[in-house]
């Protein structure tokens, strides 16, 4: 009882005193000791440092200095964090999408304007990395990781001069061997930047010269796939697929005969950034949370253990030498300047972009094409066939009685 | 030699259920992270996977809600099963009707109508909906289970229980509730599973605070799936198979005792 007691005292006292410690410290993160807060944070599976083989564990970290809980919870696509946005019922704090989800966000009013007084760690960012033209003004945002999309290939499969182009993932000889993304935005942007089109183009009949050349690399492909790419590259099991640097890197360390190549036509640099989403009840705490992760030992320990590529400036300079002159985790400027980073697609655009893949998809390639309506139909006359049978026997049955 | 072909069928059917689970096993202890080449053995995995708080975390909202679900969806289907069979015949074939449309309803539908329900309701989306969603499509599988054995119940037993001056709650906790207590105990134990599994239905009633295992293994899907999560599926595994041994040995047990004393009273 008197436990109890004391313990509401502390909670008023502290409750009176912290406006005037609120105003102390930049970066004090005791200030909301005791006030029970939790935050709803909502990231994408395995992108945190997590206390793994000796590494920072962030959340736990967090939790420490501030007294604020962290539920933490986890998505596989932008395109759920946005369902689960969309959907209410439930409100985050602090979530990561990419690029074009921000943008996607922003145009639909479902972010907060964050409060960079209370992240004053946003200074490290990489001035490369400000205003991005997903966030022009740069009100909603914190970059938290980025990299680009390349072609991870086996070097003793593919020559290297060749992997230098799009080109090669439409090349017969390797037939079968093939990965491609299972994403449609990834997918298109590499037919449409093939084809010598932006990522972001909106024009239909560029849109369908991309589906055209997808349904022709279809023959081609071994699988549609996302995170099977580390089994079968690593493995052996595919020559060429695309996807992202900083997940090369990992791939790399299994299996050495895997190399990396940009495309010369360009190829797609993304960013994941860190927001608060609009119905936040915590946005104090939240904009605490995103000046936490831009501490520089935050940074430098969550892209140790993600290995992608950070845009903290500070972080960078900590890294070691090796990582920092690594061509793949951090490009030069000239081939940075044949990146494009996705935008929001207008909802026709994005509606068209949708319906075409579905029918890359769902096109047969094979000669099978008449097998499954044959196959229904031939259920569907045994079916019949057995009833029919079934009450000829029971007439038959009943006559003989 | 046509036994040995019976051994060599049902060598392959086995092989057939099980190899999966082995390959995982065996993976669970390979040094590196690839799930296709062996390079070594290591108990790593079950060591990080003890560390890991979200795969923890993940791991005891799944155990909390499949326990308060089975046991709450326990009482809810008995006591529905026992109400049903009380019922005129009509009335019963119409209500058990209705019970097996949850079943036979896809998941996602389930899932997003449940969704959407709460969202009406105004109710947040957390442990709450979680455990009241698979309340909702665990039921079925109790009353399905429970029927059965209500039906082959001799119901004079209850009477003569009664005419022996048992109250009739008495003679329902005496003699009805032990009748079927087998049908109880596998629909517990079936609810029980189907919402430790259960993904869809879950995906769209969580909120932001709680997170179940299989949602946890599915949103590591861009980066990577752990390996720890084959140590963890194999921990799984060896705890099933234990209490499953442990059950028929018991079985074994009182079918043996039973047949003994059967001997000693014709004696």
């Amino acid at each position: 009882m008197k436990k109890l007691l004391s313990c509401i005292l502390t909670g008023v006292l502290a409750f009176g005193i912290l406006p005037i410690f609120s105003y102390a410290a930049e970066a004090d993160y005791s200030r909301f000791e005791g006030q029970g807060i939790s935050l709803n944070v909502y990231n994408w599976g395995e992108y945190i440092s997590n206390g793994e083989d000796d590494s920072l564990d962030v959340n736990a970290e967090f939790e420490e200095r501030t007294g604020i809980k962290v539920n933490y919870t986890n998505f596989a696509s932008n395109e759920e964090l946005y369902a689960k946005l969309k959907s209410g019922g439930t409100s985050y704090d602090v979530i990561i999408p990419s690029d074009y989800m921000i943008a996607k966000l922003i145009a639909e009013d479902m972010l907060e304007k964050l409060n960079f007084e209370n992240i004053p760690n946003f200074e490290y960012i990489d001035e490369r990395f400000k205003n991005p033209e997903y966030d022009p003004a740069n009100e909603y945002s914190v970059p938290y990781m980025w990299g680009v999309v390349g072609i991870i290939y086996n070097t003793s499969l593919v020559d290297e001069e060749e992997a230098q182009s799009w080109d090669i993932l439409w090349d017969s000889r390797y037939i079968k061997d093939i990965l491609m993304f299972s994403n449609s935005r990834d997918a298109f942007g590499i037919a449409l930047k093939r084809l010598g089109y932006s990522f972001n183009t909106t024009d239909p009949e560029q849109l369908n010269e991309a589906a055209d050349s997808l349904k022709e690399q279809k023959a081609l492909v071994q699988a549609y796939v996302m995170d099977e790419i580390f089994d079968k590259m690593t493995g052996g099991e595919a020559a060429l697929a695309p996807y992202y640097a900083g997940d090369f890197l990992t791939m790399s360390e299994d299996n050495p005969d895997l190399a990396f190549a940009i495309p010369k036509e360009g190829t797609n640099r993304f960013v994941d950034a860190v927001c608060i989403p609009k119905g936040s009840k915590q946005k104090e705490a939240a904009e605490t949370y995103i000046n936490f992760l831009c501490e520089t030992e935050i940074a430098l320990a969550n892209c140790e253990y993600i290995g992608y590529s950070t845009p903290h400036a500070m972080a960078y300079e900590k890294l070691d030498e090796e990582t920092r002159n690594n061509l793949v985790a951090y490009p030069g400027d000239e081939v940075l300047a044949n990146t494009e980073t996705f935008v929001n697609l207008p909802d026709e655009a994005s509606e068209l972009v949708k319906n075409l893949w579905t029918q890359v998809i769902s096109t047969n390639t094979g000669d099978n094409k008449w097998a499954v309506p044959v196959l229904l139909l031939l259920a569907i006359a045994a079916s019949v066939a057995i009833n029919l049978w079934r009450r000829h026997k029971k007439k038959r049955d009943e006559a003989l009685y | 030699m046509k036994k040995a072909a019976s051994r060599i069928y049902m060598l392959l059917v086995f092989l057939f259920l099980y190899a999966p689970i082995i390959v995982m096993m065996v993976f669970s202890f390979n040094e590196s992270k690839s799930r296709t080449v062996f390079t070594g053995f290591t108990l790593d995995w079950y060591y990080k996977l003890f560390q890991n708080d979200v795969i923890i975390s993940a791991l005891g909202n799944t155990m909390l809600v499949a326990v308060i679900a089975s046991i709450a969806s326990t009482v809810i289907g008995t006591a529905a099963a026992i109400g049903i069979f009380a019922m005129n015949k009509r009335l019963r074939s119409f209500v058990l009707n209705v019970t097996y449309i949850p079943i036979l309803n896809p998941e996602i539908v389930t899932g997003v109508s449940l969704m959407l329900l709460f969202g009406f309701i105004g109710l947040n989306l957390g442990l709450t909906t979680l455990v009241l969603a698979h309340i909702t499509f665990c039921v079925p599988y109790v009353i399905l289970n429970v029927m059965p054995k209500l039906r082959q119940m001799n119901i004079s037993l209850y009477e003569a229980a009664q005419d022996l001056g048992c109250s009739p709650v008495r003679a329902f906790f005496k003699v009805v509730i032990p009748e079927i207590m087998p049908g109880i105990i596998t629909g517990f134990l079936m609810a029980f599973t189907y919402s430790l599994d259960d993904f869809v239905v879950s995906y769209f009633t969580t909120g932001a605070t709680s997170q179940t295992l299989p949602i946890a293994i599915y949103s590591m899907t861009r980066r990577k799936v752990s390996p720890q999560i084959n140590a963890l599926s194999t921990l799984i595994f060896i705890a099933v198979l234990l209490i499953l041994l442990l059950m028929n040995i018991r079985d074994a047990r009182a079918y043996k005792r039973a047949s003994q004393n059967k001997k000693g009273d014709s004696l």
